[in-house]
């Protein structure tokens, strides 16, 4: 273990506006939520000196708000409050099930949806999900604020869009009108507590006369960020889903996602099963 | 200062508020029950209770757990009796090297308490990140298994 | 009431329950300085100089380097060519340089980084095979039987096939770890996370030259070893027990996971090549072995660890003619050690890879063609050894068949996979083993070791050896081995700390020979402690207060009353050295597994959904215990063949943390059923062999095989994991296109 605790400056607000007010002066500070993700670092030395806002004080951070019409999850709600939520589990199941996925429970007890993000890691669990239902991420620094879709979020491996001094406030979602298929799948490195080497949801929405009215399908661990598959979502928005149409949208899969050899996996079986995933969400019925 | 709770006891600690609460417990309170085995939220054997919760204390400044009930492995025993899910990991073989039993048990202490199914699909799937490299877990979900079903069997006896 | 073949309780179970059982870094260490280790970031040069950053604070720091070793700057094991400290030569990246100390552990690891390795690189041999064009071989056995040639005559077909088994990291959940310090009178302390107190006590008379007694190696509580704290322990040692000498104050060092990844030993990477000569009928005529293993940069036990590789190699089969050449080489790689099986879980997953391509190539079960040469008692081994007795290898493989009615479930599985709009395909697989029990041929021998059951002046009964528990029994199994050979309750029987002052060297605890070996040696001692008490007058059973009094008349000068029992090899073993020939173990034990695949046709990933196994250890002392480390060690089993995967990149493990080194949890293993058979040993204390490794040698042969009925892959390179799957599964149907 390697992290020296005395090394650490600390800034502890009390209040949201507080915490920008701090950040705004110590814009190179470390904003730390659940600390699954910071704190690995932390053990190994590799923020020795550095300045901690910690944001666990931040109530109006914690509160899931839930209307007619959607959800608003504060930046600092974990994964296990997410995946118990009654109306998370009934109008976004993919979420609550992709929150059941990351690491084991102690992680889950921890980590929050903000931090996740806040981290961008390309292999976020809740990524996808949140893709496909097309949330929306509220920013907020001193004297302003700002909503940027999900996906406008993510600038790269570990990068986001966020400006100095901003914070994520919360994760808004409209809740979709009920699918007719959905999906959400993990691939990882072993059954339980592990990084994946996929993970795609899945909605797809039907026409009364048996077109794709819509579908929406996400990767993550696909590229540096989550995706969306737009080339094979035009293809068959609107259409009759033949299994040659499918086998079309499979091979455009290609287009939109750019999966690597690492640790943990190969491009090659990335893709593979990123297709044999996607074919088999639009093949079922 | 951090003013805390821990094993139904008021403590202050004094040192630096970054100190993780693994550290925390294991230096500052003596308390050295709670193991490291990774620090880096993977293998569990720094499993506490925070306000009921299974954490990884190795990724848990202290800080953050200001004002909050931390329970460790020594909060489990009565005196000198073992607990119901102690004496279930002796007779069914739950301990054999040890390490990771302290994290083990919390997080198991957490599942029986909490109600948790005493089928052993669920107790696998509650005890998902704590590593294991001696059992193989089959004697680990036999003693929660058993243990879950008795507290059950109390509950419903209590009603 | 008897203990041995009762599951009696953990000894040291309720303090490893209660958070109160000390692991070495539970210790606080008044006064002690953390030691970190500097280690090379090349895997081969020469060091030229070692630069202290002047504008770091020094004052606080203590330093050793190889200049301060007073003894022989080697780590002892077999050879000497393994230095505690680099001085000149690099041949491994983590090789360690310099240990430095610090009061505060985080400012120790900060000082690492203000240090400057100034070094001459050279370019490293990485691979086995540059290696051996270069002929830089540590060890080389080779095994002959009968007329290999006249055996190729004999067949009537000849199957080659070509195994790969890569490293595989320990991972004990509680790192190394180790504390020295100096005592005022002299006395050499070394308190630590170890398996062998003895060995580190050779290893530290070396370095440290002192009267024998001046060095004391107290072992702790310790959190998994399976190997990795077989050796591994003199290195860690000798660096803590440097820098306390220099420092004048205790040092403690405990490494995080990912320098103990990094840095410690590993399981033998092998390259095993079959060529066998069979039979229409699946009789083995004629076997050539071929085994290549990389030792890594230092000799440090790899002979060993052929030689049981090698001695494992034909499987548990018999065969006329025989040919079984080993060599192990060096790579420039941080050196390779014991893991659980030690050779054996590696060429063991070749010889039965082997019998499964035999019999698709036969077109009969793999079943049908062990059974055609699965060991039986008077069966000739390839060094010629006659198997005399306690031989289980046909009772377990029966017991595994019938219990997981392994015919019937093949066949099952043979329609579910021809149903094309299945979501699986699904596999039954089928292996079995045998393991050494003990030291190879002379090794016990070579040991001589040492162990007592005696009286204390308190009246109660201490067992004395140095054996360790390490999670497998150890202290449990060796008390229940004396109370009933004194006909007394097991909580009666006290196990003394392995402490090299209190205790006599009974030898390491590695290859599955506690309980046989020690438990022989103890069994003995008590016996001759029975019998001197008798004579005293001491009617049996004794009471506690009989003992008592025995103990005021015996124990002279508050010392312990008992017999120190010295081992002696069976009269009629015979093993030659020079031929490799003989009998190479005293006795073996036998293990057959059946496992159940599914693998998903989308992501194939392989799910194991039902293990069913027979072992025969000769005598279940502890059954519980005995279902534990089967269990387990299936557990290790199933991570070397379907997850853990050692990634190295330029000479040294590039995923060493427990998020990208793969371990299974508790969704990962299935349940496992376990059938305990028992062929009693008669040398064996009632009866029992060994089973530590056993249970490691099994799984992943029966993984494979169950692949390759799922599949129709047959898959010769662990771990086999979905991307090996899917390219197999492609590069085929490119072939067949």
């Amino acid at each position: 273990m390697r992290g020296d605790a005395s090394s650490m400056t600390l800034l502890r607000p009390r209040s949201v506006e507080e915490a920008l007010l701090l950040y705004a002066a110590s814009p190179r500070a470390i904003p730390l939520a659940g600390g699954t993700d910071f704190m690995v670092a932390w053990n190994a030395g590799e923020a020795n000196g550095r300045t901690i806002l910690a944001l666990s004080r931040l109530s109006p951070w914690k509160r899931i708000t839930e209307t007619k019409t959607g959800i608003r999850i504060g930046a600092l709600v974990t994964h296990r409050e997410i995946q118990v939520h009654p109306g998370i589990r009934r109008r976004l199941p993919l979420l609550a099930e992709a929150c059941a996925t990351i690491g084991g429970s102690q992680i889950q007890a921890r980590g929050t949806l903000g931090g996740n993000i806040a981290n961008a890691s390309p292999a976020g669990d809740t990524f996808p999900p949140l893709a496909v239902y097309e949330a929306r991420v509220r920013l907020r620094s001193v004297g302003a604020s700002r909503t940027l879709p999900l996906l406008e979020v993510f600038a790269g491996v570990k990068k986001t869009a966020l400006a100095e001094g901003e914070l994520i406030d919360s994760i808004e979602i409209d809740f979709p009108r009920l699918p007719a298929r959905q999906s959400f799948r993990k691939v990882g490195t072993r059954a339980a507590s592990a990084i994946s080497k996929t993970v795609a949801a899945g909605l797809l929405f039907l026409s009364s006369d048996g077109r794709i009215r819509e579908v929406r399908f996400a990767l993550g661990s696909m590229a540096p960020t989550v995706r969306r598959l737009s080339s094979a979502e035009a293809l068959l928005a609107g259409k009759k889903p033949t299994s040659r149409l499918v086998a079309e949208a499979v091979d455009l899969l290609e287009h939109d996602v750019s999966p690597i050899d690492d640790l943990r996996s190969t491009r090659a079986y990335r893709l593979e099963v990123s297709r044999n995933l996607l074919r088999a969400f639009l093949s079922t019925g | 200062m951090i003013e805390l709770t821990v094993n139904r006891k008021k403590r202050r600690y004094f040192g630096p508020p970054f100190k993780r609460l693994l550290d925390v417990l294991r230096e500052d309170f003596k308390l050295t029950g709670t193991k490291e085995g990774c620090g880096e939220g993977e293998c569990g054997a720094c499993t506490v209770l925070l306000d009921g919760e299974p954490v990884n204390s190795c990724l848990v400044p202290v800080m953050q757990a200001e004002g909050s009930r931390v329970e460790t492995v020594e909060s489990l025993q009565a005196s000198s009796r073992l607990s119901p899910l102690q004496q279930s990991f002796l007779e069914e073989g739950g301990a054999q090297c040890g390490i990771c039993t302290p994290g083990m048990l919390m997080t198991a202490v957490a599942h029986v308490r909490g109600g948790g199914p005493a089928d052993r699909q669920s107790v696998r799937t509650a005890l998902a990140g704590n590593l294991c490299r001696c059992t193989g877990y089959q004697h680990i979900v036999t003693a929660v298994v058993e243990t879950a079903k008795r507290e059950k069997k109390r509950r419903a006896r209590a009603r | 009431m008897a203990s041995v073949g009762t599951s009696s309780r953990r000894k040291e179970g309720p303090e490893k329950l209660t958070g109160e059982a000390r692991y070495i870094d539970d210790y606080p260490l008044e006064g002690a300085l953390h030691g970190v280790t500097l280690r090379s970031k090349v895997a081969r040069g020469t060091l030229r100089e070692i630069r202290f950053d002047p504008s770091f604070d020094w004052s606080s720091v203590v330093v050793a380097t190889a200049s301060d070793i007073p003894g022989d700057n080697s780590v002892l094991l077999i050879e000497k060519d393994q230095p505690l400290l680099a001085s000149r030569d690099l041949n491994h990246r983590e090789e360690p340089i310099l240990i430095l100390g610090h009061a505060d552990r985080a400012k120790a690891y900060e000082a690492l980084e203000h240090i400057e390795v100034v070094c001459d690189e050279e370019k490293p041999v990485l691979t086995m095979e540059e290696a051996l064009a270069n002929g830089d071989v540590f060890k080389r056995f080779e095994i002959v039987k009968g007329d290999l040639e006249a055996g190729f005559r004999e067949a009537d077909v000849v199957v080659e096939g070509e195994y790969r088994v890569p490293h595989q990291e320990q991972a004990y959940i509680e790192t190394n770890g180790v504390a020295a310090w100096e005592e005022e009178d002299g006395t050499l302390v070394i308190m630590g996370s170890m398996q062998c107190p003895y060995y580190v006590h050779k290893a530290m008379l070396g370095l440290f030259p002192r009267a024998p007694e001046k060095i004391r190696v107290i072992q702790t509580t310790t959190g998994g070893g399976f190997g990795g704290k077989e050796e591994y322990p003199n290195l860690i040692a000798g660096h803590a027990a440097v820098l306390a000498l220099k420092a004048k104050r205790p040092v403690k060092i405990v490494y995080d996971r990912a320098e103990d990844m990094r840095a410690t030993t590993k399981r033998h990477p092998a390259r095993i090549r079959h060529r066998t000569g069979v039979k229409k009928d699946g009789t083995l005529v004629a076997q050539d072995i071929d085994v290549l293993m990389d030792g890594g940069a230092y000799v440090t036990l790899s002979p060993v660890v052929l030689s049981r590789g090698v001695l494992h190699a034909t499987g548990t089969y018999e065969c006329p003619n025989v040919r079984v050449v080993g060599r192990v080489i060096k790579t420039n790689t941080p050196p390779n050690g014991a893991f659980r099986g030690f050779g054996a879980p590696q060429t063991l997953f070749a010889a039965e890879m082997q019998v499964e391509k035999i019999a698709a190539r036969l077109g009969l079960d793999a079943l049908a063609v062990r059974r055609k040469n699965l060991f039986r008692e008077g069966s000739v081994t390839a060094t010629g050894q006659v198997l005399k007795e306690s031989v289980g290898a046909r009772d377990v493989l029966d017991r595994a068949v019938a219990l997981s009615r392994y015919l019937p479930r093949r066949k099952e599985c043979e329609r579910w996979n021809r149903r094309k709009a299945a979501p699986s395909w699904r596999g039954v697989g089928l292996a079995a083993v045998f393991h050494g029990a003990g030291f190879t041929g002379s090794g016990e021998a070579y040991l001589k070791s040492r162990a007592a059951v005696s009286l204390l002046p308190n009246g109660d009964i201490e067992v004395e050896a140095a054996s360790t528990e390490i999670g497998q029994g150890t202290t449990s199994i060796l008390a229940s081995i004396a109370a009933d050979a004194l006909e007394v309750p097991y909580d009666w029987i006290r196990v003394s700390t392995p402490d090299t002052a209190k205790v006599p060297n009974s030898g390491p605890t590695v290859a599955s020979r506690t309980c046989m070996i020690v438990g022989g040696l103890l069994k003995r001692s008590a016996d001759e402690l029975r019998r001197a008490l008798e004579r005293e007058g001491v009617e049996w059973p004794p009471t506690p207060s009989a003992l008592k009094r025995a103990a005021r008349r015996l124990c002279l000068d508050g010392r312990p009353f008992g017999f120190v029992q010295e081992y002696e090899p069976p009269s009629d073993i015979r093993w030659d050295d020079a031929t490799y020939r003989g009998d190479a173990y005293c006795v073996y034990g036998y293990a057959a597994m059946v496992v159940e695949v599914e693998i998903d046709k989308l992501t194939y990933e392989v799910t194991v959904k039902d293990v069913v196994t027979a072992q025969d250890v000769g005598k279940a002392v502890n059954p519980l215990f005995v279902e534990g480390q089967i269990v387990g060690g299936t557990a290790q089993g199933l991570g070397y063949a379907l997850l853990e995967n050692v990634i190295f990149d330029q000479g040294a493990m590039a995923n060493a943390n427990f998020t990208n080194y793969v371990i299974p949890t508790t969704l990962d293993t299935p349940e496992v059923r376990v059938e305990i058979v028992e062929k009693p040993y008669s040398l064996g204390p009632f009866g029992a062999k060994g089973v530590g490794e056993l249970p490691m040698d099994v799984p992943a042969p029966a993984v494979a095989a169950a692949i390759h009925q799922a599949t129709g892959l047959f898959l010769t390179e662990l771990p086999l994991l979905p991307e090996r799957i899917s390219k197999a599964i492609h590069d085929r149907a490119h072939r067949q296109s």
